[in-house]
């Protein structure tokens, strides 16, 4: 098991320069009433690195994402995306900051009064900047290329299946070329097939776009096929961290009570 | 006791985050970007979607209040002032309410019922993370196009509530369209379309504020949806008749009605 205290990894012997983390997380503390769900996370996330967290239902790992890019305002802590402390951002550059973090949501959250299309179009319009002179119109048959569902381009959220849901979300997400994407559950509710299809797909976008990905999960066979290094978030801090393999052969009782727990589910 | 103390407290609690949300409304309204198409989009879907169940229910209620009072004005001979009596009715007071509680139970239910399907969808999540005020895009436009066409859907109630009342009259009594609107537009002064038309106009800025507050708000899932939709419709029918009490209060010290 490695426990995760540097603040940038260190460049190789030949003296390259130091990478610097994306995302950086300092004793993230957050509490709804007095229920204290983070209490003290760290996370550093690295260019095209696929960290997974991990955690039991209601140990606050969407919570954790959601502070990521403000959904949820911080208590106590440090985070830092792109080298900007997010909790002291002003709107408009928080907006700035939130175009270059895709956020692939459990259910989706497609936008259900408007067509695949218009799904895609409307982070566009509004960022035109991304743009680049490109034609919108390319951009997202792109997008939608990149996830296979270019022919789902004229039909409304209602008409898909939950896995397409999760494509168009996730086109949807690519089409500002965000250099982070934060992944919440994406293979919840999901049946085995199309859940491999999910996962193949994320790492199918890590490659061609070059992305770092932070991933929600709870399914461990996404997780150890996505991560580079899982953390698994237990009372409120990150309790245990490594690569699949450290983690499944750790000898600490509850990390294997964990392991046991999600294979036997 | 205790109870009692609780209540009183909710009720100042939510007094004050529906007056937090409009303040938040007026700071929000005149910032850019402007959602024009956002807010065309709504004015067609809560206005001229809204049209036909208006004009339906303004005719009826034509047709009703002039058969109800005709009896009685036959009685004391005084079928002459049924158009001025109808007129005044409709375009002061029973044109604006009936109206205001017919878009309450329509745009305010459909408004929470929307933006709490979105809440809970994290629909609403999704466009803030994308860099887009959902609010702005949401909230401000919804409450607009209410604003807005409210005072429209009114003016085609009473004016298809009256085309009601005269056809009553020409079937059962002997009377022109020309003479009936002529009597009917010569009772009608300022004192009733000014103040009748400014109400309208906050009518439908509290449907939509009620409507949008309880959406945005919602949750608890599918079930706080549904009681999004609910109390949306609950809490704007009993802000109208609030609005209309204060409504007439001014109108009767300004314009001596």
């Amino acid at each position: 098991m490695i426990q995760n205290d540097s603040t940038t990894k260190s460049g190789n012997e030949g003296g390259r320069p130091e990478i610097q983390p994306l995302v950086r997380i300092r004793n993230l503390k957050k509490a709804f009433g007095k229920n204290l769900v983070l209490k003290g996370f760290n996370l550093e996330l690295y260019p095209n690195e696929n960290v997974v967290i991990l955690g039991k239902s209601g140990s606050g790992k969407s919570v954790l994402i959601k502070c990521l890019v403000r959904l949820i305002d911080i208590d106590e802590g440090e985070i830092f995306v792109l080298d900007r402390s997010i909790p002291d951002l002003e709107q408009e550059e928080l907006d700035h900051i939130r175009t270059e973090v895709g956020f692939l949501f459990q259910g989706s959250a497609l936008y259900d009064s408007m067509t695949v299309r218009e799904n895609l179009q409307f982070p566009l319009r509004r960022h035109t900047d991304r743009l680049q002179g490109q034609d919108e119109e390319v951009l997202i048959i792109k997008a939608l290329e990149s996830v296979g569902l270019e022919d789902a381009i004229d039909l409304m959220p209602a008409e898909l299946s939950g896995g397409m849901k999760r494509r168009v979300a996730l086109a949807r997400t690519l089409i500002l070329r965000p250099k982070i994407i934060l992944y919440d559950e994406p293979t919840t509710g999901l049946d085995p097939i199309t859940s491999n299809e999910i996962v193949q797909l994320i790492l199918k976008i890590q490659k061609d776009f070059n992305t770092a990905s932070l991933i929600i999960t709870h399914d461990m066979d996404c997780a150890r096929v996505i991560s580079n290094r899982m953390i698994i978030l237990q009372d409120g801090i990150n309790y245990a961290e490594g690569t699949y393999e450290e983690l499944s052969q750790s000898n600490d009782p509850k990390v294997k009570a964990f392991f046991k727990e999600v294979k036997n589910r | 006791m205790n109870t009692l103390v609780k209540n009183i407290r909710n009720y100042l609690d939510e007094t004050g985050k529906i007056s937090l949300f409009a303040f938040r409304f007026f700071q929000q309204v005149f910032r850019r970007p402007f959602e024009f198409k956002e807010l065309f989009r709504q004015c067609y879907l809560l206005g001229y979607k809204s049209l036909f169940l208006v004009v339906t229910t303004g005719f009826i209620m034509g047709l009703v209040l002039t058969l109800q009072i005709r009896p009685t004005m036959i009685e004391f001979g005084a079928t002459y002032y049924i158009p001025q009596m109808v007129g005044i009715a409709i375009v002061r007071e029973i044109g604006p309410v009936i109206t205001a509680l017919i878009c309450a139970g329509k745009i305010g239910s459909s408004i929470g019922a929307e933006l709490g399907s979105m809440k809970v969808t994290e629909q609403i999540d999704a466009m803030e993370v994308s860099g887009t005020n959902p609010f702005k895009y949401l909230v401000v436009t919804r409450i607009l196009a209410s604003t807005l066409m409210l005072p429209l859907l009114v003016i085609a109630a009473d004016a298809i509530g009256l085309f009601g009342s005269f056809l009553v009259e020409a079937t059962k009594g002997d009377i022109s369209a020309t003479l009936y609107f002529n009597i009917v537009f010569d009772s009608l002064v300022f004192g009733d379309l000014i103040p009748a038309t400014l109400k309208s106009f906050f009518f439908g800025f509290a449907i939509g504020l009620v409507g949008c507050y309880k959406g945005y708000y919602s949750d608890k899932g599918t079930e706080g949806v549904g009681r999004a939709a609910n109390m949306a419709v609950v809490l704007a029918s009993l802000l109208l008749f609030v609005i209309d009490f204060l409504a007439v209060l001014i109108a009767d010290i300004f314009f001596e009605i």
